[in-house]
């Protein structure tokens, strides 16, 4: 098993077709196999163990994913968007490595030990100039194909594992070969350094669907590509939906786009109701995976967002908010602290089995007994098999030995009228054990009433869920994969608290 | 022979070649491609055997072949005129269930 295997098949059956790019511009799948063995070559004469990459989606990103699996070596995207200390950290962890980094960037990274450097478009113009290393790479199933760093949100990050079996078996399970029509492309605007990122490039590859990469993500810029590139499908993180949505108010809608699927975060249900308003005929996919699961495990598809928005059955209408249904390759099952199965609706742990899944950092190995893989994600599942992810176990908040979960809490203060964003945890307090606190965001120029907002989850949820602390403020931090920073909004507000 | 996951096999019939994706550990596999057994990948036998009629239904790139029974699967890496079969038993090609698109 190798990425390049993908790579080499397209590349045979489709070699004129466009891989990356312009549609008329782009670099053809002949190309991009070209280049990437070219930078295989170099590789494998240098005396490097992996290749860092440390820069903006351009083409140059794909040529080094597979040169790196053609040479062996594992491929490492790393956040250049990083303070310096820590950039540098992470890339000396991996040495002696390649590191491709962007052109204004090289003296953040300058004279790191047995790290030989160069700048994204060096490493073109050189792959260019070069000719391509044998066809042979190894099959070794057990390869690292790529190591990625976890968003570590709610906990120290960590570097996920990935091996060349877990990334083959997620696009053969869940790609076509060549499935795509020749008039199809996708946008990516997640970072490199995101299972996303990753996963959009070796699924776009092997699909046979045309790759246009947004370097950083802004929405009119977003807007403007797809109309442009005749863009077909597309996949956003949940903040990216609303900011898009904004931009859509210029009532010229998104004639080419068929597919839009988001996923690596919580997607609150108006947002994608109004989103599913303004784009009527895009077919919506609600995906959820991890880094550690090889990108997706469960998805929602197009005929479960209509049927949710059309039923008037409250169990029918509530998959909306859901995930959807395992994938056919994986098994997920939901178990409580004790790791026992819970029954049908019932709360507890989402574990997950497959061939994609790795489950694997640095020189652990997380996997228990018989593959299965703890998320430390909470959920339950309902009697039709749609999975409901509520949050990370971590965040649960523990109120006078009630378990309460954020994002239920969340979605109700987000339908409230005056609040755009919320986000909740708990706070510290002697005789709760626990105190839910929010943080809100006005919409517009709403004025933000705290003992409303308090009636408002009372009435929907229990009273217990009212949050005992209510935080109005202009916006909410996230990290750039648009993840809410919910440690950094907790240590904040424990300290307002203790003064 | 013994398959194994990665395992890259080439017909001796015609011009398909395959790569094993999933494989019971250990257990001797009739693999054959136009009813001829596979060879290694290079083998000096390969496209010098004539295919039976019976297996000739062809081999399609990026299309999977299996028997969930026996746990093989089988990726057609390049596609020819013979098809896949354990011993006189034709694999199955993979039901494509197309899944939408989540990335």
């Amino acid at each position: 098993m190798n990425l390049m295997m993908l790579l080499e098949m397209a590349a045979s059956t489709a070699p004129d077709r466009v891989a990356i790019g312009d549609a008329t511009t782009g670099m053809t799948y002949a190309q991009l196999m070209d280049l990437a063995g070219s930078a295989a070559a170099v590789w494998k004469a240098n005396s490097a163990e992996r290749v860092l990459y440390s820069d903006i989606s351009t083409p140059a990103l794909p040529v080094a994913l597979f040169g790196a699996s053609w040479a062996g070596l594992p491929f490492v995207p790393v956040s250049y968007r990083l303070a310096d200390d820590r950039l540098r950290r992470i890339i000396e962890r991996q040495s002696p490595a390649i590191l491709l980094h962007s052109d204004a960037d090289g003296y953040r990274t300058a004279g790191i030990h047995e790290v030989s450097q160069q700048t994204t478009g060096e490493f073109m113009a050189t792959a260019g100039a070069g000719s391509p290393a044998d066809p042979e790479w190894s099959y070794d199933e057990d390869d690292i194909a790529i190591l990625l760093h976890t968003s570590g949100t709610s906990g120290e990050p960590k570097v996920a594992v990935l091996r060349q079996k877990h990334l083959v078996s997620y696009v053969l399970g869940s790609v076509e070969f060549l499935g795509a029509g020749e008039d199809e492309a996708t946008l990516v605007s997640v970072p490199p350094y995101h299972i996303a990122g990753m996963a959009a490039i070796l699924t776009a590859v092997y699909g046979g669907r045309r790759l246009y990469q947004l370097p950083a993500f802004e929405p009119g810029e977003w807007v403007r590509t797809v109309r442009e590139q005749n863009i077909t499908h597309a996949m956003v993180v949940p903040t990216m939906m609303g900011r898009i949505l904004d931009v859509l108010a210029d009532g010229q809608g998104l004639p080419s786009l068929r597919h839009l699927s988001y996923g690596g975060g919580r997607m609150p249900i108006p947002v994608i109701e109004h989103a599913m308003r303004v784009l009527p005929h895009v077919n919506f996919v609600n995906a959820y995976g991890l880094t550690e699961t090889s990108s997706s495990i469960s998805v929602l598809g197009p005929d479960d967002h209509r049927a949710a928005v059309a039923s008037d059955d409250p169990a029918i209408q509530a998959r909306l908010g859901s995930v959807g249904q395992p994938l056919p390759t994986v098994e997920i099952t939901i178990r409580d602290a004790d790791g026992a199965e819970v029954g049908v609706g019932e709360s507890g742990e989402v574990w997950v089995r497959g061939e994609q899944v790795s489950g694997e950092y640095g020189h652990t190995n997380a996997l228990a007994s018989e593959g299965w893989f703890a998320t430390r994600d909470g959920g339950y599942i309902d009697a039709d098999g749609y999975l409901f992810v509520t949050g990370r176990m971590d965040d649960v908040i523990v109120r006078g030995g009630e378990n309460l979960s954020p994002g239920e809490i969340e979605d109700v203060l987000i339908n409230h009228p005056t609040v755009s964003e919320a986000c909740v945890v708990g706070l510290p307090d002697t005789e709760w054990g626990e105190i839910v606190a929010a943080v809100v965001v006005p919409t517009g120029e709403s004025t933000i009433d705290p003992d409303e907002l308090r009636a408002w989850v009372a009435s929907q949820l229990r009273s217990s869920r009212a949050p005992a602390i209510i935080e109005v403020r202009a916006e909410l931090p996230y990290n750039d994969t648009g993840k809410v920073l919910r440690r950094v909004l907790k240590a904040e507000l424990a300290t307002d608290l203790t003064g | 022979m013994i398959l194994k996951s990665g395992l890259r096999l080439q017909s001796a019939v015609c011009d398909a070649q395959v790569i094993a994706v999933r494989a019971p550990a250990g257990v001797e596999v009739d693999l054959r491609c136009g009813g001829v057994p596979l060879v290694a990948m290079g083998d000096a036998g390969a496209g010098q055997s004539a295919i039976s009629a019976d297996h000739s239904a062809g081999t399609l790139m990026g299309k999977r072949y299996a028997d969930d029974e026996l746990g093989v699967e089988i990726l057609c890496t390049k596609p020819g005129t013979g098809s896949l079969s354990v011993g006189e038993t034709a694999l199955l090609e993979k039901g494509a269930k197309p899944l939408p698109s989540s990335d």
